[in-house]
C-alpha cells in the first residue's frame, strides 16, 4: 500500500506537525520506502496469536486512596508545575484565544 | 597508585571507588580530573551541558563522608555523564532537542537519583539523538557527537553509534568511566559495540522509567555503559530496583550482580541463533562471532545452535511498535506547558500546536510520529499495529523455546563497525538496519549486553551481544566476563580532539 502526497498532509495535520510543500515533497517516497518495507508483516501468519500487551506479565499496582500520598506528585505545586511554561498569568498557563 | 590526572581518568568505576575508600586519592582529585578532560573534549561534541560544579559538590561529600568514618555507597566517588534523556532537578533535560531547549526540571529522574544516592558525581548531560531516535548520534538538535575512534590513516569524523552517542564517546575517550545510557531498540549495545566499551540493557522494568523522557514505553530501558563489564554490574546495581512512580516497574529485590560475577560457564550452554547469519552482513563481524563462541567454549560452555524464526520481522515489527508509541508519547509537546511555543502572528491554538511542533522536532523525530499516527488511524490500526503487536509475541515465544535448549545466547551487536558521520543518513531504512540484531532482544524484554571483542583491520572496534532469559543479568554479565578476559581488549583510540 502506498500513500499519496494528500493522505500524507492529512498524517502531518491529525499529528499536528506545520509541513512545507518542500518536506512533502521529500517525506513522501521516504513514507513510501518505510511502509512498503514493513509490509512484510503480512507475509506471516498470526492466526490465534494474540497480540503482546505486556513485555513482561505483572499486575497493575493501586496506590492508597488517600490524599496527597506522594508529597512530589501530589496538589500544591502550582509553581513547580508552571516553572516552565512559555506562558504563565495569574497561576494559569497562557493559551491564544480558543473560542472567536 | 595513580596520582596524577591523566592516570586517574584512566581508572574504571571499581577503581575509583575503592581508591577513594582506601584514600588513595580523594573523590575531589577524580572529579577534577574528570573535569579537565571534559573541559578540553569540546571537539567530541559529547556533551550538551556540562556541570563541573556539581561534579565537585557531590565529590566533596564523599569525602566529608569519609573524613567522619561513614559509610560509602557503592558508586562514591566515581564521576559520571548523564544521558539528556533523564531529569536532572534544576539542570537542562533536553532529549537532545530544541522542544525541550532550556526545559530546567523541578525534579529528579528515580535512575539518576539512585546514582546520587550511592555517591555518584554528575559531570553533565550527555548528547544523543533526539528523544533517543537514531542510531548514529546525527539527529540531535546540538549537533553530532563525533567517536574518539578514527580508521586507521583516516581524518573522517566517524559515528559513535545512537542514541546514546555522547554516553558512548565520553566513555571511550576516557572522559568519565561509565555514564547512563537508555536502549529503546540497540541504543545501549549499538554505541557500545561502535566505541569498545561495555553496555548492558537490563530486563525491561528494573531499572524506573520515572523522570526519563519517554520514547517508547513499552520498550524503554535504562542501563550502565562503562569500559568493563564489572563496572557494568556494579552501576547496574545502583541503577536498578522497584519503584511505585513507574506502573511498569518491576517488584523484584535486586541481586548482587558484582558480588556474582563468575566467568567459569562449565555446564553452561551458548545459544547460536542461525537466523542471524544475515546476508549483507561483514565478514568481520562473522569471524568476530566465530571467535566468541570459541572464547565461551574455553570458558567451559557448550556450544548450541538454536533457532529464532521471526528474526527477520522484529525490526519492521519493531518500526511499528516504537513510532506508535512514539506519536502518542511526543503529543504532550505541545508549546503550552513547557519548551517551545511558536505563536505565528495572529495564530489560533491549533496552529500554534503545529508551528511549535513544526520548529522543535528534527526531521527524524517528524518522521517517527508521522508513521506512528498513520498505523494507529483508523483503518490501518489492525494491519500495521495489530500485526505488529502479534509478531512481537511470536518473537518473545521464538526466545522461550530458544531458552529451552540453551542458558544464553551470543550474537553479534551490529551488522557493521562504526561508519563515516554523514555516511548514512540520507537513507533512513538503512540506518534502521543498524539494529537489525538489537532489536528482537527488545522487542521480547530481555536483558542483553555488549561487550568489546576485537578491532577490524581497518582499526574500529566490534562487539559482541550476549542475550539471556529474562531476570537473568547475571547469566548474561558472567558470559560477557568470560568474554572480556579472553578478549583481551585493550585498545583505546588515539586522542585527535
Amino acid at each position: 500500500m502506498s500513500v499519496t502526497r494528500e493522505e500524507v498532509a492529512k498524517i502531518a495535520s491529525l499529528a499536528r506537525i506545520r509541513m512545507a510543500e518542500g518536506d512533502l515533497d521529500k517525506l513522501v517516497p521516504e513514507f513510501n520506502k518505510i511502509l512498503e518495507w514493513v509490509e512484510q508483516l503480512g507475509e506471516v501468519d498470526t492466526s490465534g496469536v494474540e497480540p503482546m500487551t505486556a513485555v513482561i506479565p505483572q499486575k497493575l499496582r493501586l496506590r492508597d486512596d488517600v490524599v496527597d500520598a506522594d508529597p512530589l506528585t501530589a496538589g500544591g505545586r502550582r509553581d513547580d508545575v508552571l516553572a516552565n511554561a512559555p506562558v504563565a498569568e495569574h497561576g494559569f498557563y497562557g493559551v491564544p484565544k480558543v473560542i472567536e | 597508585m595513580p596520582t596524577d590526572a591523566n592516570s586517574l581518568t584512566d581508572l574504571g568505576v571499581r577503581e575509583i571507588r575503592d581508591g577513594v575508600a582506601a584514600g588513595d586519592f580523594s573523590a575531589r582529585e577524580v572529579a577534577e580530573a574528570c573535569n579537565a578532560a571534559v573541559a578540553s573534549a569540546e571537539a567530541l561534541n559529547a556533551f550538551i551541558v556540562a556541570t563541573p560544579e556539581k561534579a565537585l559538590e557531590a565529590a566533596n561529600a564523599v569525602d566529608a563522608a569519609r573524613a567522619k568514618g561513614d559509610a560509602l555507597g557503592p558508586m562514591a566517588g566515581v564521576p559520571i555523564g548523564m544521558k539528556d534523556l533523564f531529569a536532572t532537578k534544576g539542570v537542562q533535560t533536553t532529549a537532545a532537542s530544541h522542544i525541550l531547549e532550556g526545559f530546567v526540571p523541578p525534579y529528579e529522574s528515580t535512575v539518576s537519583q539512585k546514582l546520587w544516592d550511592a555517591g555518584a558525581a554528575m559531570l553533565g548531560k550527555l548528547n544523543m539523538d533526539q528523544f533517543a531516535m537514531g542510531s548514529s548520534n546525527e539527529t540531535s538538535y546540538f549537533g553530532n557527537v563525533a567517536s574518539p575512534w578514527r580508521k586507521a590513516g583516516s581524518n573522517a569524523a566517524m559515528s559513535p553509534g545512537g542514541s546514546s552517542g555522547g554516553t558512548s564517546a565520553a566513555i571511550a575517550a576516557r572522559l568519565c568511566p561509565a555514564a547512563t545510557g537508555t536502549d529503546t531498540g540497540g541504543s545501549i549495545r549499538q554505541p557500545a559495540a561502535f566505541t569498545g566499551i561495555c553496555g548492558i540493557k537490563p530486563t525491561y522494568g528494573r531499572c524506573s522509567r520515572w523522570g526519563v523522557v519517554a520514547f517508547a514505553s513499552s520498550l524503554d530501558q535504562a542501563g550502565p555503559m562503562a569500559r568493563s563489564v564489572e563496572d557494568c554490574a556494579i552501576m547496574l546495581g545502583a541503577m536498578a530496583g522497584f519503584d511505585p512512580k513507574d506502573s511498569t516497574s518491576l517488584d523484584a529485590s535486586v541481586p548482587d550482580w558484582f558480588g556474582n560475577l563468575d566467568a567459569d560457564l562449565r555446564g553452561k550452554r551458548v545459544g547460536i541463533p542461525r537466523e542471524y547469519r544475515m546476508d549483507g552482513t561483514d565478514q568481520a563481524i562473522l569471524d568476530s562471532w566465530d571467535m566468541g563462541a570459541q572464547w565461551l567454549r574455553d570458558a567451559g560452555a557448550e556450544i548450541v545452535e538454536v533457532s529464532l524464526p521471526h528474526t527477520k520481522y522484529a525490526l519492521p515489527a519493531y518500526y511499528i511498535v516504537a513510532p506508535a508509541e512514539a506519536s502518542s508519547n511526543l503529543a504532550r509537546y505541545d508549546g503550552v506547558r513547557y519548551g517551545l511555543r511558536d505563536l505565528p502572528e495572529g495564530a489560533g491554538l491549533q496552529d500554534m500546536y503545529a508551528a511549535t511542533r513544526a520548529d522543535g522536532f528534527g526531521d527524524e523525530v517528524k518522521r517517527r510520529i508521522m508513521l506512528g499516527t498513520y498505523v494507529l488511524s483508523a483503518g490501518f490500526y489492525d494491519a500495521y499495529y495489530t500485526q505488529a503487536q502479534k509478531i512481537r509475541t511470536l518473537v518473545q515465544r521464538d526466545f522461550e523455546a530458544a531458552f529451552e535448549a540453551c542458558d544464553v545466547i551470543l550474537a553479534p551487536t551490529t551488522p557493521t563497525a562504526s561508519f563515516p558521520l554523514d555516511s548514512l543518513n540520507n537513507d533512513p531504512l538503512t540506518m534502521y538496519l543498524n539494529d537489525v540484531f538489537a532489536v528482537p532482544a527488545s522487542l521480547a524484554g530481555l536483558p542483553a549486553m555488549s561487550v568489546p571483542a576485537t578491532l577490524t583491520a581497518e582499526g574500529l572496534p566490534l562487539g559482541l551481544q550476549i542475550v539471556g532469559p529474562a531476570m537473568d543479568e547475571q547469566g548474561v554479565l558472567n558470559a560477557g566476563l568470560a568474554i572480556e578476559q579472553r578478549a583481551g581488549f585493550t585498545a583505546r583510540p588515539d586522542r585527535w580532539w
